[in-house]
């Protein structure tokens, strides 16, 4: 019988894993994803997770070495982590991804040290970008437990094959109690089957060697000629453009299973069938940003919300086709691509170039290391990019927008500055 | 350049997954000249020496390069032992003993087997 608990964020990750029956989980604790760590040792001491093998390791580099190694034998496998930990598994990570293997892996995101923070904002999941990881947002504790389960249908999909990410902001969803459906075990097995990996564990033994070094060219063998460096990662790429449609596909089925969606599985929406702006964002910006439409919608303003929930493959077809119906787009986003602007911003700029009727893009960054994101912050902003909509000097100005910053309460002022040059 | 055929993309994608290959031995060069430190077996502390069986053969389990034979007594293939002497920290007897290179013998020969390539 599936059971309705009231549990945290971490718990409804660690929760995921008994449900989805992981064979191997090694990880290592870092606030605030180590709730999910504890859980997950919790069930597997207490016997509720018998077929579980827990490693305990000194560090997430080796924890996502243990991860490859377990996949590699054909384990379903899973770890967890957070900002710092998280880019000590980064090499791992790219192995991982470019290994083909189908690892789900939970950020329960929070700041990047110096300076040293733990607080949450989405610059440590964003950095992970070019791994080769899918990736995921999350907005409720429900939507982790799905979208872990859905995050393995998708990963070991034979047309993709490829990892992902699924990430929640820090503290706010992984220390917050919400009700979370924790589904029959019978009918997550019915949904998600024991993994059929593509690794055949029998040719281990023989002399198959796994990942070994690949040189730039095809290699002439008498058993038949195998593939360079570059053809292994054009198939990364492909199975990335690919993964979409599966991405839709299991969407569409965790609907009819469990009768729960998450908008088309690429993104949700909130009022945009006649709204003439759209706010763009992700997770804990998201969740701010629908009460933000609402107190817009109440002054008068049509504007909308999409909400990213896929970050990688980068939905680029799908976007286009809901931003090029308004002519205003504001992008918040919780991380910066440092001596850039704002990820979700110039991705989104880029991916809609091409298009007859893109929009005014407008980019804010918001809420770094924890700050509060308050729903008049977004408003206001709102309201300054559609009076500067038309004013080409504000768009043709290569400069980031931090919103709230609060350099006056710092007791230096304009007139402190001029002191000084005198 | 050949039209884009998305279907003929997505098929060759899914075959090239990921790369397990079977490697030719020496493929790399012979990476037994990277080796500073040599394992040398001890055959009176060898527990598979002295049982005479396939026993305990950890040596051969736990090198990173399968330069260890699973025979008895297990070799060490000093082409491609790079002398990481992780079979000597796993033997169980302390049975391997890891020598300086110029203190062992062949140290020259395996140099100039390899055609005179330490440096690769």
């Amino acid at each position: 019988m599936p059971e309705k608990l009231v549990i945290t964020g971490n718990f409804a990750a660690a929760y995921a894993c008994k449900s989805a029956n992981v064979d191997v989980v090694a990880a290592y604790p870092i606030t605030p994803q180590s709730p999910v760590v504890e859980k997950i040792s919790e069930f597997v001491e207490s016997g509720e997770m018998p077929d579980t093998q827990f490693i305990c390791v000194e560090s997430e580099h080796s924890a996502m070495a243990a991860c490859v190694g377990a996949a590699e034998a054909g384990a379903r496998v899973f770890t967890a982590s957070s900002a710092n930990g998280l880019a000590l598994m980064f090499e791992l990570l790219c192995w991982c991804a470019g290994a083909r293997l189908p690892a789900v892996v939970c950020i329960a995101s929070r700041a990047l040290g110096a300076p040293w923070t733990v607080w949450t904002d989405h610059q440590d999941a964003i950095s992970m970008r070019d791994t080769g990881f899918m990736h995921q947002f999350c907005e409720t504790n429900q939507e982790i437990y799905d979208s872990v389960l859905m995050a393995y249908r998708i990963a070991e999909d034979p047309r993709v094959f490829l990892p992902m990410f699924v990430t929640y902001d820090g503290y706010l969803l992984s220390h917050t109690m919400m009700p979370v459906q924790i589904e029959d075990p019978e009918k997550v097995r019915d949904f998600l089957p024991p993994l059929k990996t593509h690794v055949d564990v029998g040719e281990l033994g023989e002399t198959r060697s796994v990942s070994a070094v690949i040189p730039p060219d095809i290699t002439v063998r008498p058993e038949g000629n195998t593939p360079g460096y570059m053809e292994y990662r054009y198939a990364m790429q492909k199975a990335h453009e690919y993964a979409i449609d599966v991405i839709e596909e299991v969407n569409r089925e965790f609907k009819v299973k469990f009768g729960r969606s998450y908008g088309n599985g690429i993104y949700t929406s909130y009022k945009i069938e006649d709204a003439d702006i759209l706010i763009f964002g992700i997770g804990s910006v998201a969740s701010q940003s629908r009460m933000a439409v609402d107190q817009l919608r109440s002054e008068g303003i049509k504007a909308g919300l999409i909400s990213l929930k896929l970050f990688r493959p980068f939905p680029v077809k799908h976007l286009r086709e809901i931003f090029t119906r308004v002519p205003l787009v504001v992008v918040f986003d919780r991380d910066v691509a440092y001596g850039y602007e704002g990820v979700l911003a110039y991705e989104l700029k880029a991916a809609l170039y091409p298009c007859q009727n893109r929009p005014i893009i407008r980019s804010y960054i918001v809420g770094l290391g924890g700050r509060n994101i308050p729903t008049d912050t977004l408003t206001k902003a709102v309201k300054r990019a559609i009076k500067e909509k038309d004013d080409s000097s504000v768009q043709l100005d290569p400069h980031t927008d931090f919103l709230d910053l609060d350099l006056d309460r710092l007791g230096l002022s304009i007139e402190d500055m001029q002191k000084e040059a005198q | 350049m050949t039209p884009r055929n998305e279907q003929y993309e997505r098929w060759i994608a899914q075959k090239i997954l990921a790369a397990r290959q079977t490697t030719t031995i020496g493929e790399a060069g012979k990476t037994g000249t990277w080796r500073t430190i040599r394992p040398v077996l001890i055959p009176e502390k060898c527990l598979v020496v002295k049982s005479g069986k396939p026993t305990c053969h950890k040596c051969w389990l736990y090198c990173p390069e399968a330069t260890v034979s699973r025979s008895i007594p297990p070799v060490f293939d000093y082409d491609y032992c790079k002398g990481c002497g992780i079979c000597a920290t796993e033997c169980p007897t302390e049975a391997i003993q890891m020598v300086p290179e110029k203190e062992a013998p062949s140290c020259a020969e395996t140099i100039a087997n390899a055609g005179g390539n330490a440096d690769a």
